[in-house]
């Protein structure tokens, strides 16, 4: 979807603010927040593509206003809700309901240790042909689909070449939607300054995006 | 506060508004359904503010710069080099690590989201997830960098790298010249978390 997420290029969003010394979280909340997006995501319900699709879903204004760990909270208060695992009574509650049967965590303590070592195994078996080699000239599709896509606007159209093919990848387009992990390659595109923003740019400079091939097209 | 609900999602908030407030009733809502386990979000929150952060990433600089062979294998495949240090694990697993040189300035960031490597750099700083940032550094780099206090000479190529999938990017930052005599853990010091993110040097005397 094309959201305000989507932000590389855009203008007037402002200096940067840099904090010295900047603790890791800013609040307790914070990392309660952190923790609980990290044992909620152990039940399986939903997946990472699905959750960042949840915070691209939230209102413009909202996403803008909104601090980081606040986007995250009102991601998984929504998930939450979405997949069964707490109803809408007890949100407004905040008891459980009278029929709810208590559950075993997914990630206890115990598994903590695991849970940070492991990682999500991204990276698909399946081998299969791709379609593309580096050095390959090679050009970002234009597409604009209504839901999750990790292929940026400031892309789209664009002539680029593939650097490195990363290997085959769970595909986030359709993985976010529950409509399967459709695993393909995964490239590393090399797009110019110039190509991408115009003739004002540096002549050296240049972006590297990760491409699953289905946002390149032949030239 | 507002109410951060949207869309049909209004009437299912937690109802405090404040967000430590709310936190605070969806934890024990959580924690009373048995769906989460208090100790282990103490774990996990300990995990991050105590154990993962950019020391690690500051040991896998420091080997880089004193080891030649285990550089080659850094920047071969990242991921392998980087597990020999014993760090792996979420938002890790497909470490790509890229060489700064006179010649080339590499900078990383997430233009989509937050993606950040988590078991070298630990999570990101909140200037990394901000919409300045995320905006500006694929359109004007240089800018950015200036903005940090990095001029790079115009004839440095800038490759800027936008962590749209689940590859995570390692900035090897040049070790800074006067550090010959210094050790692999006196190097370690000096690294910083924005030289391998891209956006500082190294300097030989620690951070600035």
């Amino acid at each position: 979807m094309n959201g305000v997420h989507d932000m590389g290029g855009m203008h007037g969003m402002g200096p940067i603010e840099y904090e010295r010394n900047e603790p890791v979280f800013h609040a307790e909340w914070e990392g309660r927040v952190y923790a609980i997006n990290r044992a909620l995501g152990a039940w399986r319900k939903w997946n990472i593509d699905a959750g960042r699709h949840q915070i691209e879903l939230l209102p413009p204004a909202d996403y803008l206003r909104m601090s980081y760990y606040e986007k995250w909270l009102a991601r998984n208060i929504e998930l939450l809700v979405q997949h069964g695992l707490v109803t809408h009574r007890e949100m407004q509650t905040g008891t459980p309901d009278a029929d709810s049967v208590k559950a075993v965590p997914a990630l206890t303590l115990a598994g903590v240790p695991a849970a940070l070592a492991r990682g999500n195994f991204r990276r698909a078996q399946a081998g299969g042909k791709q379609l593309f080699q580096a050095g390959q000239q090679v050009r970002a599709r234009n597409m604009n689909p209504l839901g999750h896509t990790r292929l940026p606007c400031y892309a789209r159209g664009k002539t680029g070449t593939v650097a490195r093919c990363h290997g085959v990848f769970v595909f986030p387009d359709t993985n976010a939607h529950f409509r399967g992990e459709q695993p393909q390659p995964l490239y590393s595109a090399r797009f110019t300054a110039r190509e991408l923003w115009g003739a004002d740019a540096s002549p050296r400079d240049s972006v590297y995006i990760d491409m699953w091939e289905s946002y390149l097209e032949h030239i | 506060m507002q109410d951060h609900g949207h869309g049909h999602a209004h009437d299912h908030q937690v109802v405090p508004s404040d967000p430590a407030l709310r936190t605070k009733a969806l934890e024990s809502l959580l924690v009373e359904k048995g769906l989460v386990d208090p100790r282990a979000l103490d774990a996990l929150v300990d995990a991050y503010e105590n154990k993962i952060g950019p020391r690690n990433g500051a040991r896998v600089v420091a080997r880089a710069w004193v080891d030649p062979a285990f550089k080659e294998r850094l920047l071969a495949d990242g991921g392998a080099a980087i597990a020999e240090l014993g760090f792996e694990g979420t938002q890790g697993e497909h470490m790509v690590v890229v060489e700064n040189t006179p010649l080339v300035h590499n900078m990383v960031v997430c233009t989509l989201c937050s993606c950040y490597p988590w078991p070298v750099l630990g999570l990101p700083p909140v200037w990394y997830k901000s919409a300045p940032y995320r905006s500006r550094a694929v359109i004007e780099p240089r800018g950015v960098l200036r903005e940090f206090g990095v001029e790079v000479p115009e004839d440095t190529e800038v490759r800027v790298w936008d962590s749209t999938a689940e590859i995570r990017y390692l900035v090897l930052p040049e070790r800074p010249a006067g550090t010959e005599a210094l050790g692999e853990e006196e190097l370690a010091a000096l690294v910083t978390r924005d030289s391998m993110i891209g956006v500082a040097k190294v300097a030989a005397g620690g951070a600035a």
